[in-house]
């Protein structure tokens, strides 16, 4: 049976170029960037480099890159690392990840509802931004519906009514569809993680801009710049820098190819299953996300019936025993737990073939008829 | 047969997968996610999750999780804290394997193409001479678990299957060695799986859900106030802990409960003597057995089934027993037997 993965915004496969990359590191240049020899400079001199294609696809300068172990780890520093710093109150919208979310809710910070799109509702936003607020966190774009924020309209209100507030913005779902180099570069902080363009696991990067003051939720070494510490993952840090270096000179190129299979993946499911729903305004989404309702039907059930047929996807969040919750941004967007459980998320990628997308148009149909009896 | 297995990530269900996979069936286990939190003790913790899924994987199986949390609160942790609040003793296991086991998790089976749902429960079926299906104790006599079974009827009890019935616990334990299962040896599973921490955790758990009261202990002949409860919704009618003691050092007995007028009357252990018990919301394994049959009837999951004879009428059906036996508390589940064979089982209605 082959298989249509179709759950890239969970995680993507690795570009060759990021495997090749990395290879060396893991063996004969081994060593530890910090250390003063010939070994230690050979790694140093790569991590030097990675630093520089990061913080270049970032939009940001060589020393505006905290390298992190992952997107979770950078979303944290921003929240924790400034809140730290600057105290004050911490605002994020309802429909942020986790990774925020929770980070927030640690440090005491207020969720701001979202509209019915996802994205945050901006006089919600403009009566939260108060004059103690200090860090804003609005996400790119939507890790399950997609949709993009207009992050300069957010940015834009912040700097009007709260102008010592400092702006967050997860984009670890954003780099692969959008030019964030361009798109973020109004906020002080972007975070973003390896593994969703091509990257491998556990690495991430935080942009810090020079006026930010952040302090450290990790302690050791002071590696990066005091920011953060930890042996730098040299492997991962130029596995990393080889994928952001792909997936920026092919990203025009991906977005057309693959927006295309998602609409042919999209129109064909709407056309052909009764009473499917797309989530979110197609126009404003990122180009891998196919985000669908299936009223009726329970999303736990039909992602197994069509993983039988060899179709991946996803729905929700996973809790740590592997259940499925309901999607808190669906919830978020007014929908009820019944309809959000009716979910399901199609996400494509950097190699997704319309061979997958074909895969997909004959099994789901299939497996929603069966469900509906 | 493809067989939907559910795993809570203990001995008995870990063994009833491996012998279904040794039976040649096709099989795909399933753990339920049923609560999370912090009393988050039981059947269904990440611990669990995580013993599940690798039996599942060294036997060679598929594991999925079922997120069935919202059924699982509304139909058993919601009922279990209104039967406190009104005085009575609920049965959750019952209530889950009504609602859950053999209700949602059966139609998910059913929608996803299985031909049965197996459990880790010691219990049998057997067809009988006229094709009826009969419900019947596990071999092993002390884990045998028919008794919150006796919600099933033939059309679910026809798309069950307990391998492990034919087994004692000890043989489950030896097998689950031979395979080298790593669930081999835990701990069977205690109590009410979604309260943690005893007679306390039970307390603080229905603290944060509804109202506790205090309440006056009254001397049944009498009428006397004879002592106090910190939460009348806690008593059990047949509890003899916590109440003090009778005349003359006499064990004290609570043998009503009253919520409205937070009383709890008390008397000695004759006091406590009942002629009979009224059933609700009787179901039957097969047909419905007339009034003055005959039966055994067990009103805890490992207490012993006394002879009694079943009485009334349906929409009034109750026990009269052969011998008087202590009263049955409100709200808990009475299973009737034949022999070794479930007939059926109501829910014991508390009368004043």
């Amino acid at each position: 049976m082959t298989t249509a993965y179709l759950d890239h915004a969970a995680t993507t496969p690795m570009r060759p170029e990021a495997v090749a990359a990395m290879l060396p590191f893991l063996t004969e240049r081994f060593g530890n960037p910090s250390g003063s020899h010939s070994v230690a400079r050979s790694a140093r001199a790569a991590l030097d480099e990675a630093r520089e294609v990061v913080a270049a696809a970032l939009g940001a300068k060589p020393g505006q890159g905290v390298l992190t172990g992952g997107g979770t780890e950078a979303d944290n520093l921003a929240i924790c690392g400034v809140h730290a710093a600057l105290g004050g109150k911490v605002v994020c919208s309802a429909a942020e990840h986790h990774a925020v979310l929770h980070a927030t809710r640690a440090v005491g910070g207020e969720v701001v509802p979202v509209d019915s799109t996802g994205v945050v509702d901006m006089d919600a936003l403009a009566a939260a931004l108060t004059p103690d607020t200090r860090l804003v966190s609005v996400m790119l774009a939507n890790n399950e519906t997609g949709v993009v924020t207009p992050l300069q309209e957010v940015v834009a209100a912040v700097r009007e009514r709260s102008p010592e507030a400092l702006v967050h913005t997860d984009a670890v779902q954003a780099f692969p569809w959008l030019d964030v180099a361009t798109e973020a570069a109004g906020a002080d902080l972007v975070a973003v993680s390896a593994h969703k363009f091509g990257g491998p696991k556990g690495v991430g990067a935080l942009v810090v801009r020079d006026r930010v003051a952040l302090r450290p939720i990790l302690h050791g070494g002071g590696q990066e710049r005091d920011r953060r510490s930890g042996t730098h993952n040299v492997a991962g840090i130029v596995a990393m820098a080889a994928a952001a270096r792909v997936t920026v000179e092919g990203r025009a190129e991906t977005v057309a190819r693959v927006g295309g299979l998602r609409d042919r993946l999209a129109d064909g499911l709407l056309a052909s299953v009764e009473g499917a729903l797309e989530t979110g305004p197609r126009e404003r989404k990122i180009a891998g996300n196919c985000h669908l309702r299936f009223p009726g039907v329970e999303a736990e059930a039909l992602l197994l019936l069509v993983d039988q047929a060899g179709v991946c996807a996803s729905a929700g969040s996973a809790c740590a025993s592997g259940a499925m919750e309901p999607s808190h941004v669906l919830l978020a967007m007014g929908l009820s737990r019944e309809e959000a459980s009716s979910g399901v998320r199609l996400s494509l990628g950097w190699p997704s073939t319309s061979a997958e997308v074909d895969q997909a148009l004959t099994v789901l149909p299939k497996a929603v008829a069966h469900l509906r009896g | 047969m493809r067989v939907l297995v559910a795993m809570s990530g203990g001995v008995d269900s870990s063994v009833a997968a491996a012998l279904l996979v040794g039976a040649g069936h096709e099989v795909v286990g399933a753990t339920m996610k049923l609560w999370g939190g912090p009393s988050d003790s039981g059947c269904c913790s990440v611990a669990d999750v995580e013993d599940a899924r690798r039996v599942a994987a060294q036997i060679g199986i598929d594991h999925h999780v079922f997120n069935f949390s919202a059924d699982f609160s509304r139909s058993v942790v919601e009922p279990y804290v209104d039967a406190h609040a009104r005085g009575l003793t609920p049965n959750p296991c019952i209530e889950c394997n009504r609602h859950l086991k053999f209700d949602r998790l059966l139609r998910r089976a059913t929608q996803l193409g299985f031909d049965a749902v197996a459990t880790g429960h010691h219990a049998r079926v057997e067809a009988g001479p006229d094709g009826r299906l009969r419900l019947l104790r596990g071999r092993d006599r002390v884990k045998d678990q028919s008794y919150v079974l006796s919600v099933l009827d033939q059309e679910r009890l026809g798309r069950c299957l307990f391998p492990v019935g034919e087994l004692t616990k000890a043989q489950v334990r030896e097998k689950a060695a031979a395979l080298g299962l790593r669930t081999a040896a835990k701990p069977d599973s205690q109590e009410v799986c979604f309260v943690a921490g005893g007679a306390r955790g039970r307390r603080r758990f229905l603290e944060e859900r509804t109202a506790l009261h205090p309440g006056h202990l009254v001397e049944a002949g009498t009428g006397e106030r004879v002592g106090s409860v910190p939460a009348v919704e806690m008593v059990t009618v047949g509890q003899r802990r916590g109440l003090g003691a009778g005349p003359g050092g006499a064990r004290r007995y609570a043998l009503e409960v009253d919520v409205a007028s937070r009383t709890v009357v008390v008397g000695g252990e004759q006091d406590l003597l009942a002629q009979g018990v009224e059933l609700t919301g009787l179901t039957w394994v097969g047909d419905p057995v007339p009034a003055g049959t005959a039966v055994q009837a067990q009103a805890s999951a490992h207490g012993e089934a006394r002879p009694a004879v079943v009485c009334g009428h349906p929409g009034r059906w109750g026990l009269r027993w052969v011998i008087p036996q202590r009263r049955v508390a409100g709200g808990q589940t009475v299973a009737l037997y034949s022999g070794d064979a479930v007939l059926g089982s109501g829910v014991a209605v508390w009368r004043r």
